[in-house]
C-alpha cells in the first residue's frame, strides 16, 4: 500500500522550479527522501503538511488529498524539523505535553503519551531539566518524541541526523528503525547521506533539482551504484602498475575512474570482479586492494537517466 | 505485545509501544488549549517563580490604589474616583503589562523557531492568531477589570445607589474591554515583528506610552488655543485617550484629559476608529502567520 501518491507535482516560486513534475509512488516502512540542499526535499515535506500549495499537480497521504483533507491529514501524522524547535526554559517533559494537548490529546492522556513516548526515545530522569542543557542528541529525542507523542500513522522527518556523533547517529538510525518495526509507524526520513538510509530505509527516493531520479527498494539501489575500489602494485618494483591496470580494464570494456593511485570501477556485477581478479593477474601486477566504495550520492547524480524516464519512475 | 513470564510471584508484562485509540478533540479544543495555555502563561502559572513576579507585581499596582480608595471613601461616605477614570490614573500598568506579556506571547515561537511543529498539526494560523488574541486579551482584561469590581463593591459598600452605579460599573468594564482590545491588538502586532523579546518590549513601551504623552500635548495645545473639537479629535494618537474619548462620548462620562469629551455620535466615531485599528492589527497578525507558516 502506498502511503503518499504524488502526481507531476510542480511548485514554482518566482526565481526557481523547486518541483517539476514529480511523480512517485512512496511505499509502507520506512522511505529515504534523499538529495542534495536545494534538491527540493523541504518544499516537498511542506506541500505533503498542507503549509505550501502545490503550483500544479496532485498529492495524497495516507489516502487523503493534500488540497482538500489537509486538516485530516495533519491530525495523522508526525513532523521533525530539520532545525532546532525546542525553547531552553522549557523542560522535555513540559514541551511534549503541551504539543500533544495540541495535537489534540486530552490532558490525561497527553500527560500519559508524553511519558511513554518520552520513555521510547531513550529519554529518561533529564526529562524534568530545562531543555536549553540538553546534548544535540538529547535535542534531536525529544523532537523525534514531539512528532511521535499523538500516535500518528506517518511521521516526516527531516535530517534526523544532522549534527550528531557517530555514536548519537547509530542511535538515532536505529530509534527510527524502531518507529516502523515496532510501533508500526511509516516514516518519510530526508537525509543528504545516502548511506545512512541504506541502514534505515527499506525504500530510497532520489530527487534533484526537483525532479525525481530514482525510486527504488533500497537492495536494488545499492547494486545499482555500487562501486569497486582497485589498487595495484607492481611486484617488481617498476612505477606506473596503476596506469598499466587502468589501460588493461579499460581494454576488458570496464569503465575505469582514476583518483591518484586508486582505480574506481563501477560493479555492473558478479563477473566485474572475475575480469578485474583475470586482467590484473594476467599482466603480472599485485592485486592490493579489491572492495567496495562506500556509496555517495554523487554516484546517482553522475548516473546519466535515460531520457524521458526520469519523471515517470515508480515504486514497486 | 506483551510478553508473560508465569511464575508462582505472579506474571510480568513487559508493554512495548502502545497504540493511542483514545478520543482526538478537534481544532476548538485545540485552540482552547492554547489558549488557556497563552492566559496562564501571562500570569506565569505554569512558568518560573521569576515569570510570576512581574505580572503579579502589577495586578498588585492596580488593586492596591483601588483598596486605598475604597477606604477613604468608607470614611467619607461618598464616591473618590469613578470608575471609569479608574483605568486612565492607573494608564502605565496596562502599558507594562501588554509591553511584556505579548513577546512573552508570541516572541518566543519565532525566536525559538515552534511554529513549525504549531501549524504541522491540525492548528491554522488563523486559529494561533485567535488563540493568542484571546489569551493576552483575557489576561489584559482581568488586570483592568479586577480594580473596577473592587470599586464596585466598594461603592455598594458605602450605599451608592444600586442601580444607577450598576450601570456606571458596566459601563466602565466595557471601556475596558475596548481598551484590553486596542492595547492586545498593537502590543502583539508590534510583538510578532520581531523574535527579540527586549526589541518588542522597548517597541511597545515606546508606542503606548510614548503615544500617551503626546497625546496628552496635542489636546493640551489645541484646547489651551480654542479648538476644543480638534483637542477632543487629537485623542486618537494614543490607544488610552482613544478609549478615554469612545467611553465618555457613548456614556456621557466626563473626560480625563484636558480635551472636552464628545458628545454621543463622537463616541460612537471613536469606538469605531478603535475597533477598525484592532482589526487592522489583527488583520496584520494573521497575513504575518500566514506568510509565516509557509517559510
Amino acid at each position: 500500500m502506498s502511503t503518499i501518491t504524488i502526481e507531476a507535482l510542480t511548485k514554482k516560486y518566482p526565481r526557481v522550479t523547486a518541483l517539476d513534475q514529480l511523480t512517485v509512488d512512496i511505499p509502507d516502512g520506512v522511505c529515504g527522501l534523499v538529495g542534495a540542499n536545494g534538491a527540493g526535499k523541504s518544499t516537498l515535506i511542506k506541500i505533503l503538511l498542507g503549509l505550501s500549495q502545490p503550483t500544479s499537480g496532485r498529492a495524497s497521504v495516507l489516502g487523503l488529498d493534500i488540497a482538500t483533507q489537509s486538516d485530516q491529514i495533519r491530525q495523522r501524522i508526525g513532523y521533525m524539523p530539520e532545525h532546532d524547535c525546542l525553547p531552553p526554559d522549557v523542560s522535555a517533559a513540559e514541551f511534549v505535553m503541551h504539543m500533544a494537548r495540541i495535537s489534540g490529546l486530552p490532558t490525561g492522556a497527553a500527560r500519559e503519551r508524553t511519558a511513554d513516548t518520552l520513555r521510547h526515545v531513550g529519554l529518561n530522569e533529564e526529562r524534568y531539566r530545562p531543555m536549553g542543557g540538553y546534548s544535540t542528541g538529547m535535542k534531536q529525542r525529544v523532537k523525534l518524541a514531539q512528532a511521535l507523542v499523538h500516535d500518528p500513522q506517518l511521521v516526516f522527518l527531516d535530517e534526523p541526523t544532522n549534527g550528531l556523533d557517530p555514536v548519537g547517529r547509530d542511535e538515532m538510525l536505529d530509534l527510527i528503525r524502531r518507529v516502523w518495526t515496532k510501533f508500526g509507524i511509516s516514516v518519510l526520513v530526508t537525509s543528504h547521506l545516502l548511506g545512512e538510509l541504506e541502514r534505515t530505509s527499506d525504500h530510497v527516493v532520489v530527487v534533484d533539482g526537483g525532479r525525481l531520479l530514482k525510486s527504488e527498494a533500497t537492495g536494488d539501489l545499492m547494486e545499482d551504484i555500487a562501486t569497486l575500489i582497485v589498487e595495484v602494485l607492481d611486484p617488481s618494483g617498476g612505477m606506473g602498475a596503476s596506469d598499466q591496470a587502468a589501460n588493461l580494464l579499460g581494454q576488458s570494456g570496464l569503465d575505469v575512474r582514476r583518483e591518484g593511485e586508486l582505480l574506481y570501477i563501477p560493479a555492473a556485477n558478479e563477473s566485474t570482479y572475475d575480469t578485474i581478479r583475470d586482467a590484473v593477474a594476467g599482466a603480472g601486477l599485485g592485486l592490493v586492494r579489491l572492495q567496495r566504495d562506500r556509496h555517495r550520492i554523487a554516484e546517482i547524480f553522475a548516473d546519466p537517466a535515460p531520457e524521458g524516464s526520469q519523471n515517470r519512475v515508480n515504486a514497486n | 505485545m506483551s510478553t508473560q513470564t508465569s511464575g508462582a510471584s505472579g506474571v510480568i508484562h513487559n508493554i512495548g509501544y502502545r497504540r493511542y485509540e483514545g478520543q482526538r478533540l478537534g481544532r476548538f479544543d485545540i485552540v482552547k488549549a492554547l489558549y488557556s495555555q497563552t492566559l496562564r502563561g501571562s500570569y506565569g502559572i505554569g512558568r518560573g517563580v521569576v515569570a510570576k513576579l512581574f505580572p503579579w507585581f502589577l495586578v498588585g499596582c492596580t488593586v492596591i490604589p483601588a483598596f486605598i480608595i475604597i477606604a477613604v471613601e468608607t470614611q467619607l461616605k461618598t464616591e473618590v474616583v469613578e470608575f471609569h477614570q479608574y483605568p486612565v490614573f492607573i494608564q502605565m500598568i496596562p502599558a507594562l503589562f501588554i509591553a511584556v506579556q505579548a513577546p512573552q506571547a508570541v516572541s518566543r515561537d519565532l525566536r525559538f523557531h515552534t511554529l513549525p511543529l504549531y501549524f504541522s498539526r491540525p492548528l491554522s494560523p488563523g486559529d494561533y492568531v485567535k488563540a493568542k488574541f484571546a489569551g493576552v486579551f483575557s489576561g489584559m482584561f482581568l488586570l483592568l477589570a479586577a480594580p473596577l469590581v473592587l470599586l464596585y463593591l466598594g461603592s455598594l459598600l458605602i450605599k451608592l445607589p444600586f442601580g444607577s452605579t450598576s450601570v456606571h460599573f458596566l459601563g466602565a468594564l466595557f471601556g475596558v474591554a475596548l481598551l484590553a482590545l486596542l492595547l492586545t491588538g498593537i502590543g502583539l502586532l508590534l510583538a510578532s515583528v520581531t523574535p527579540r523579546r527586549g526589541l518588542g518590549v522597548a517597541a511597545i513601551i515606546a508606542v503606548v506610552v510614548g503615544s500617551y504623552g503626546t497625546a496628552n500635548m496635542l489636546q493640551s495645545v489645541l484646547s489651551f488655543g480654542g479648538s476644543t473639537t480638534a483637542a477632543t479629535w487629537a485623542s486618537v494618537a494614543s490607544p488610552v485617550t482613544m478609549y478615554d474619548m469612545a467611553q465618555s462620548g457613548l456614556f456621557h462620562y466626563s473626560s480625563t484629559g484636558a480635551a472636552q469629551a464628545p458628545n454621543f455620535a463622537g463616541g460612537v466615531g471613536f469606538t469605531i476608529i478603535l475597533l477598525g485599528v484592532t482589526a487592522v492589527c489583527y488583520a496584520l497578525l494573521l497575513v504575518r502567520y500566514r506568510k509565516a507558516a509557509k517559510a
